[in-house]
Order: C-alpha cells, then structure tokens, then sequence
C-alpha cells in the first residue's frame, strides 16, 4: 500500500494509494488503523465533534487541519481517551475503544503528545524517558521495594533511554531537570519519551507549535523518521507548511466535521477547505479578525513547496 | 527573679529525643509521600492520626486486643478511611482533595466528642487506661498491654537531661525505630519506578496518563501510606500521655506542614530533622516565654497569653518560610518550589 521513505532532507517520499474511491470525507482506507463512526461530543450547545465516519491509515503521517476551535484537539482528546463522548464507537488496531481510559489506550501502543507540552519540570530528562517504558515490574509498590526484582530491566529502560537521547540530541542534558529544557527540546523530549513505550500510533498535539525555526527541521525529521520504523502518525498542525512537507494525508476539519480528506495538495484546493478556511462568504470583506486564516490560506494556495 | 537558660536548655534537649518528636516525624513523614512526592494536598493528616490514636486506645479498652491486633485495627481504620476520602476526590483537582480531607478529619473530631459515644470515646474527656501495666517487676505476672511488652528491668536509664524509666525509654526505642523504618521505607520507594511514577503524578498527572499509567491506583496507594504513616504516628502520639479529641484539630495538621516545609517537603530527611528542630525550639521559645513572663520581664502579658504567644511565633516562621526557604533545609530548591 505505501512505499516507505527515508527521511532525506527536502523532499521526503510521500506514501500513496492509502485510500479506496474517491477521496471524500470518510473514504474507505486500504489499511486503517483507527476507523471511527458517530463520534460527537458537545460542550453545552455547542456540537464540538460531529465526526459521521473516519478511518486513519496504518504505517502513514495523517494530519488533522482545520481553523480554529473545528474540533481537531476535541477528536484528540476523545480518541485518546481523555474525553468521553456523547455518542459513537471507534477502534483502533481492531479493538474497540469507546469508553477505555486513557492510561489502557497509551498500553495498546496509542500515546499522544499534548498541545502545551508536559514535560516533567522537576525530574530529570532521562526520568522523564524512563517513566515513558511499559511493563515495568518496579512500578508495582510491593515489588519497587525489592530492586533485584527491577534492576535488570532498569539498566535495559535506560540503555534504550539513552539511545534514543541520542537520536534526539538530548545527550547532553540526561541530568538536567526538564524544567531546564527551551521550549523545543521539551517538544522533542515528549515526543522522545513517547517512543519508550514502542508504540504504533504516535497522536501529536501541534508539534510545531512554539518551536524554535532552528529545530524545525530536525523536529520534521523525527516525525519522518516514526514512519520508517513502521509507526503511524496521527497530527495536529497549524503550520501549513510542515503539512505539506511531510503528511500523506490530510484529513480537514471545520465546525466539529470532517469537510474533506485526500493528499496534501489536492486537498487544499478543495472548495469546502477554503470555505472552512477563509468562511463561504470570502469575496467579501472579511474585517480584521480573520486576517490569521487568510495568511494560512494564502499559504495553501501559494506555497510551492 | 532571673530566668534559668540552662534549665530552659536541658528541656529543649528532652524534645531531641522525645517520642512525640518521633510521632511528629512520622506523621510529617507520611504528608512527604503525599504532599512533596505526588503532590496530594492532604489537609487531613489529624484525622489519619487520631484514626490509630482512637483505634488502638478503643480495641484496648473496649475490646481488650492485645498490641498488635489494635496496631491493626488502628491500620486498617485508616486504610478505609483513605479509600473513602480517595474514591470520590482523586479523580478531581488537587483543591478539591485538600478540602474534603480537612472536613474529613473535622467530622471524625466531632465524632470521638460528642457525648453519644461517650461509653466506648470517652468523648471530650478522651481515653486513658490503655497504655497496659508491667506487671510484677521480677515475674512479670500480669503484665499486658504495650508496657507488658517491655523488654527491659525496671529502672532508670539514659544520662544527662535524657533520663527516663523503662516505660519511657521501651517507648522512645519503639518510637524511633518505627520512625527509622518508615524512612527507608520511603526512600528504597522512592528511587524506584513507583516513586518515579508518583513524583510524574505530582508534575503532571495527564502526562502520566498518556504514557499509559493508572494515575488514579497510584494517587490512592500514596494516600494510603501515608495515610498509615499518620495513624502509626497517632498511636506512638498517645502512648505518652493520654486521647484528648482536642489534640486533633486542624492546628495539629498544621504544625505537620510546618515541620515539612521546615524540612524540606520532598525529601525523606526533611521531616525528621524538621520535627526534631520544631520540638526542640518550640519548647524553648515557651520555656522562654514562661519564664520570662514569670520573672516580670514581659509585663504587657497574662500569663494565658505568654502561653499562646508560642504559636503565633510558630505561624509566623511558618510564613517566612514559605516565602524566603520554600524548599525546606534539605530540599533541593531546583526539585521542589512551593509555588511553582
């Protein structure tokens, strides 16, 4: 169904052929790794989620667009299991997971990364890392008190920690309090400690968001890099341009639905895109507060890659 | 008249050493697990303390259990009494934990007053009576109860202002030991992976939860220990003298907290040496103040009032603690900012 790429500065190899039909909201995948139906949550009157049928496809980056307050981190949340909804069902990998709590979810091999980042202030990195294992048989109470029942394991946590410290070029920090971190390296340090679980799907909450320009890149890369080792990408960006650069799909939404769906540079000429974007009425004056989502839609349009 | 510092000296070395200094530590010790590792604000731990003063003194008495059947009863009253505060409030805000532990621990004060259970509480007046006996100095015949179980001759022992007899000093080694105990407890726990989780917990508990960890299970373990920390404190607490209700209201909470921060809140240490410190001054701030009130030195005080300016100054350290050392003597200020 897809063809790998490897993370090459520039010009990363899109997969293609994810879908089956026509590209439309809900289109069928080859492979879906999470198939939701029915999902809605509201907020008092407001219907924040109205999602009638979503599949994400496996061993791809899937980003979720769409103008402020569509819903995007609401889907998050409700996927994730950090927010209930009112109605729908949803699996992931085959199994359903309407209704399981959020720490099972991440257990399946779903973690998720938040909007304002969570790293641990107050521990240091490479704690931070080590928290992120599964299975850890010192995190029993009766057993963290016996360590030779937990050392062993320790040690591998933390070979597996530094090396992926490594790939991430935190290294050099391992003993400092993540409170210490700029606001990139925290980014990059919870998308790090995400990956000491080996998960499957990697949900990411604006990855971008408050990154310094210098770490973009290498922040591009590691995403790219999740596709490699198998793992499947499921994002929230703002920025349109890292959208482009390395999504296979794009997945729209706008007022709680899915409006539409297909690969990046189609999909951005979809009048329901720009609708959702810039409001059906855009010929006319559209006054000072929305000149944010023209600039974004601008970028849609005119950005050559 | 003149004020005898050397006297004023030697009771405050008493304290160094006393087994309510213990009970405090303790007691502190537990607000550690819960307040400076996995960030509970629990406002109750008076009501964890008089959980096992009440337990052990009424299974005593009323039941007649002997030492270890009441330690466990007092144990598991406090178990429930966690799970009974955790089930509703640890699935919401920190506040609102800090909250209902505070009136928590209120009712079950009221409770041990009023006059309706006065058979078996004792009500305002308290409990005494169940400290057991000797018995026959040589046979030990009738012997029962925790001074039963003293292992040592009757006598005097200790040196300089730390002479007490067997009861007295049976007591200070159980205190300490305990004390000793739980320390280690908490350290071999807290460089492990449960201690890595519930230090997590107090930094971002949804950070937690996405890595695939039960916060929940894990707030409601630290509750729990530390909760049985409290109410062990609350029975070594009331071996040297006798259940008074009164001795557990919100101010007792308060002067664990004071001895945390003192300490340090996230370190293991930090309560033990903070209780040993507030006991020592505490004595010697009042002895002052007594003294000097008694020898005409502070004639704008009652004698009433000497004896409560004691507390204001304990509040008022308090104050400049939080505000100048909020990591405690020990706390590293980098892992532990009262306010963050």
């Amino acid at each position: 169904m897809s063809s790998n790429a490897t993370p090459s500065k520039g010009a990363p190899v899109k997969s293609t052929g994810l879908h089956v039909g026509e590209p439309a909201p809900g289109v069928a995948k080859v492979d879906p790794i999470i198939v939701a139906d029915n999902v809605t949550r509201t907020f008092g009157g407001l219907k924040a989620v109205d999602v009638a049928h979503l599949e994400i496809p496996r061993n791809a980056i899937t980003a979720l667009i769409g103008p402020n307050g569509a819903g995007k981190t609401t889907l998050f949340n409700l996927l994730t299991g950090f927010d209930k909804p009112d109605t729908g069902t949803w699996t992931f990998a085959g199994t359903s997971l309407a209704g399981v709590p959020s720490f099972k979810v991440a257990r399946l091999g779903q973690v998720r990364t938040f909007q304002l980042t969570k790293a641990l202030g107050l521990l240091t990195v490479l704690d931070n890392m080590k928290l992120g294992a599964k299975n850890q048989k010192g995190e029993n109470l009766f057993r963290a008190l016996l360590p030779f029942l937990w050392r062993k394991q320790e040690e591998e946590i933390e070979a597996k920690a530094l090396d992926i410290l490594q790939r991430f070029k935190l290294d050099a920090k391992v003993e400092d309090y993540a409170a210490s971190l700029s606001g990139g390296q925290r980014k990059l340090l919870e998308m790090a400690r995400a990956l000491m679980s080996d998960p499957t799907l990697v949900m990411l909450d604006e990855p971008m968001a408050g990154v310094n320009p210098a770490l973009t890149q290498s922040l591009l890369d590691h995403i790219l890099d999740l596709k490699t080792q198998g793992m499947t990408v499921l994002f929230v960006e703002h920025d349109m341009h890292m959208v482009r650069h390395i999504a296979d799909w794009v997945v729209v939404m706008a007022e709680g639905r899915v409006v539409a769906e297909g690969p990046p540079h189609d999909v951005m000429k979809q009048q329901a895109v720009i609708d959702a974007y810039l409001g059906s009425h855009h010929d006319q004056d559209l006054g000072a507060t929305e000149s944010e989502n023209v600039e974004a839609m601008k970028e849609l349009l005119h950005d050559e890659d | 008249m003149g004020v005898d510092f050397w006297q004023i000296l030697m009771n405050g070395a008493v304290e160094l050493i006393s087994p309510t200094t213990a009970a405090y530590a303790l007691a502190a010790l537990g607000l550690a697990i819960h307040f400076g590792y996995t960030g509970l604000l629990n406002f109750g731990q008076a009501g964890f303390m008089a959980i096992g003063a009440y337990g052990f003194a009424i299974s005593t008495l009323t039941f007649q259990f002997p030492v270890w059947a009441a330690v466990l009863v007092g144990v598991g009253a406090s178990v429930v009494f966690a799970l009974i505060l955790g089930v509703p409030t640890l699935r919401l805000r920190a506040d609102y934990l800090s909250i209902v532990t505070i009136a928590a621990a209120e009712i079950l004060r009221l409770i041990f007053t009023t006059n309706t259970f006065d058979p078996v509480t004792g009500s305002a007046n308290g409990l005494s009576g169940y400290k057991g006996s000797y018995g026959d100095p040589v046979t030990r015949e009738g012997a029962w109860g925790f001074a039963g179980l003293n292992p040592f001759p009757k006598g005097s022992y200790g040196f300089g202002p730390w002479v007490m007899d067997e009861y007295n000093f049976f007591l200070t080694i159980v205190a300490w030991v305990i004390v000793i105990l739980a320390a280690l407890l908490t350290w071999q726990l807290m460089r492990s992976p449960w201690g890595r989780v519930i230090k997590g917990i107090r930094e971002d508990e949804d950070a937690v939860r996405a890595l695939g960890k039960n916060v929940y299970f894990y707030k409601m373990q630290s509750l729990i220990l530390g909760g049985v920390f409290g109410t062990l404190a609350g029975m070594i607490f009331i071996l040297p003298r006798a259940v008074v209700p009164s001795n557990y209201a919100t101010t007792l909470t308060f002067f664990i907290y004071t001895i945390l921060l003192l300490g340090g809140a996230a370190t293991i240490l930090g309560p033990v040496v903070g209780s040993i410190i507030f006991w020592v001054l505490l004595s010697i701030v009042s002895g002052f103040i007594a003294r000097a009130q008694g020898a005409g030195w502070l004639p704008f005080l009652s004698s009433v009032q000497a004896g409560q300016l004691r507390f204001i100054i304990v509040g008022v350290v308090l104050m400049l603690l939080v505000i100048f050392r909020p990591q405690g003597i020990f706390g590293n200020k980098k892992e532990l900012a009262f306010v963050k």
